[in-house]
């Protein structure tokens, strides 16, 4: 009876044994190896600190000024301009300017590096079946696996730092754009690639002339929504040392101060809503040629 | 008559996995529904020969599942056959490369659809010039080139539109242009017309007759419309599951056809306007006035009730006599043949 109610497991000791020594050859594997990954990383570091500190030195003014000009550029709204000025004059009064631009400039690494590496994926994935059945399982993982279990490993490899933290928010912001990309290529008109093929185009012309333009709207969802997911992991980013509006709210979290967490937090809210709302409505007016507007 | 630019020989298609191993089996006569039914692999072409004349508008008429439509794909190689042979300028197409199909592609056919398949974020001066950037023609050139086809087709002062901003008659015209702008021989039109109302239809018609007149392209013309097949066609396949039932001059096909199923198809044409009296033309010559060999009978009944001996002479284009018509015999050509009874059809 014993077989039926005690579920055959591994022995107690053996579980230990096994778990140390993967433990252990990954610790031996990451201080051998740790440095020399760490040497990879570096440009981005540089990159990264390089940016955070041009915001931080550019006079306020001109920050502003640059920003209504992307927020107006983007969504051609002067409303939605005026209110990203506001909310950041309303940031920065509070205190959370220099938090603000660091957290802005690792968004805005983070967000560059998933284009880069996400929309070649997502084409190769569009591209063959076979990728796509091999990524897309990776894909769920990165997606659902808790945060913490692949923070412990890179932290171990890296220690904490800017550079980790930003892994950890790409590992996490990846996805959407990887799947959108791969998508929206996917959905592009069968009959429109029967012509393409017709006037004999090469994958290449077909890809560039006729499959990413038509995808774009889909690719651009995906671009915000990395954004979005960039953002939420800015708080759990802080928690390996990465500075910016994550850092307070971590510190309010531990120390139970009420307000330190409401203004950060809000600020993030606010950064959140800015960049979703203007890469929204950039997203929009990219298919605005599927609306005939002239035509009744 | 000029030599066949277009040779389908032996072509087959049969959808599935497994398509190779059914060949011998539908030769000896496997039905489609046999093979769909014991083998789950569809039948699409069903040992088709055709040749396609130079300069000629050829028409491929059937209902639709006939393979009408796999069949034109199958020119331009937009479809692999499962065996068999095309021909274009005497170069096997199937033998081609992936670069010398492009290329095949890019000189010697253009297409046309029916859902128009233009390219949306391409305004309709892009869009006809799409086939001469593939090309690699410089984008000033492919302009300048693009406009005279947007002109003749009717579409001056629309150039900077989007596609989603026309008529759906208009995007078609769009689409024509496309295919014209490359200059290449031979325009492949899958149901071209066939989306559009019908007063736009005729419309197009008329636009594609008229630019033949100067162009004396090879077009393969699918329809599943015998009036637009009669009005447009030099010469008509017609396809019934996959196999060619009947082909030949369209005059022929009305005065012979060659079962019952092809007899329901034209049971509801107006013979009075589609007839020619070269169709029934006998030999001999009459004293009376003369009618010209590609005259209809409702234009020649009349005629023909004022001669006193009910008879009148057929002139070719040149005006040479060669043959004579009687009433009698324009009288009997209106008459249907006797319709078939509905249990007995297709069978």
């Amino acid at each position: 009876m014993d077989f039926l109610t005690e579920f055959p497991s591994l022995g107690k000791r053996d579980l230990r044994d096994l778990k140390k020594g993967i433990d252990g050859s990954f610790r031996e594997w990451s201080r051998t190896y740790g440095d020399g990954i760490e040497a990879f990383f570096d440009p981005l570091y540089f990159f990264l600190v390089w940016l955070e500190k041009l915001l931080i030195a550019t006079p306020w003014p001109l920050i502003l000024i640059i920003l209504a000009g992307l927020a107006y550029l983007g969504s051609r709204s002067w409303k939605l301009a005026a209110g990203s000025v506001i909310s950041f004059l309303l940031i920065g009064y509070f205190g959370m300017w220099k938090d603000m631009m660091a957290t802005i400039s690792l968004i805005s690494v983070a967000t560059l590096i998933c284009i880069a590496v996400g929309i070649p994926i997502g084409i190769l994935m569009s591209r063959y079946d076979r990728v796509q059945s091999a990524v897309t399982p990776i894909l769920d993982l990165m997606q659902t696996i808790p945060i913490f279990v692949y923070l412990l490993p890179v932290v171990m490899l890296l220690g904490i730092g800017r550079v980790p933290g930003l892994i950890a928010v790409c590992v996490y912001a990846l996805p959407p754009i990887i799947r959108l990309t791969n998508l929206g290529i996917r959905l592009v008109d069968k009959e429109i690639l029967e012509a393409a093929d017709a006037f004999g185009s090469s994958y290449r012309q077909k890809l560039f002339e006729v499959q990413l333009p038509l995808a774009l709207p889909n690719i651009f969802a995906g671009v915000n929504q990395t954004i979005m997911m960039a953002l939420a992991m800015v708080v759990i980013a802080s928690m390996i040392g990465v500075k910016g509006l994550g850092m307070p709210v971590l510190q309010a979290v531990q120390n139970q101060y009420l307000t330190l967490g409401l203004m950060n937090g809000l600020a993030i809210v606010a950064l959140a809503i800015i960049f979703d709302r203007v890469s929204q409505r950039y997203g929009q007016r990219l298919q605005a040629h599927r609306f005939g507007k002239e035509h009744e | 008559m000029s030599e066949a630019k277009l040779k389908i020989k032996n072509l087959f298609k049969i959808f599935g996995s497994r398509g190779k191993s059914f060949i011998s089996a539908v030769e000896q006569g496997m039905s489609k529904q046999e093979l769909l039914d014991k083998h789950s692999h569809v039948l699409g072409l069903n040992n088709i020969n055709l040749d396609i004349p130079e300069q000629r508008i050829q028409v491929i008429m059937g209902l639709s599942g006939s393979g009408k439509s796999t069949l034109i794909r199958h020119i331009n190689r937009l479809i692999e056959p499962t065996s068999g042979e095309i021909y274009v300028d005497n170069e096997n197409v199937l033998k081609m490369s992936q670069s010398e199909l492009r290329e095949f592609r890019r000189k010697k056919t253009s297409m046309v659809f029916q859902k128009f398949a233009l390219l949306p974020h391409k305004t309709v001066s892009q869009n006809v010039a799409y086939g001469l950037t593939i090309q690699g023609v410089a984008e000033g050139e492919a302009k300048e080139r693009s406009h005279k086809w947007i002109d003749s087709v009717g579409l001056a002062g629309f150039e900077e539109r989007f596609p989603a901003q026309l008529s759906g008659g208009m995007q078609q015209r769009v689409g024509l242009a496309r295919a014209l702008a490359t200059d290449a021989p031979i325009l492949l039109m899958d149901e071209a017309f066939s989306a559009l109302d019908p007063l736009i239809r005729t419309d197009m018609q008329n636009i594609l007759l008229e630019l033949q007149k100067e162009l004396h392209k090879t077009i393969v013309f699918i329809t599943h419309d015998l009036d637009e097949a009669l009005r447009i066609g030099d010469n008509i396949a017609i396809l019934r599951d996959g196999k060619v039932i009947q082909k030949g001059d369209p005059q022929d096909i009305i005065m012979n056809p060659a079962d019952d199923y092809i007899t329901d198809f034209i049971k509801d044409i107006n013979r009075s306007k589609v007839i020619e009296v070269r169709s029934i033309m006998q030999k001999g010559t009459t004293k009376g006035s003369s009618l010209i060999s590609s005259c209809s009978l409702e234009d020649a009944l009349k005629k023909l009730n004022n001669e006193k001996d009910k008879q009148c002479n057929v002139v070719n284009e040149e005006g040479k006599k060669i043959g004579k018509v009687t009433l009698d015999a324009a009288i009997n050509a209106l008459l249907r043949e006797k319709s078939v009874k509905r249990s007995e059809k297709y069978k």
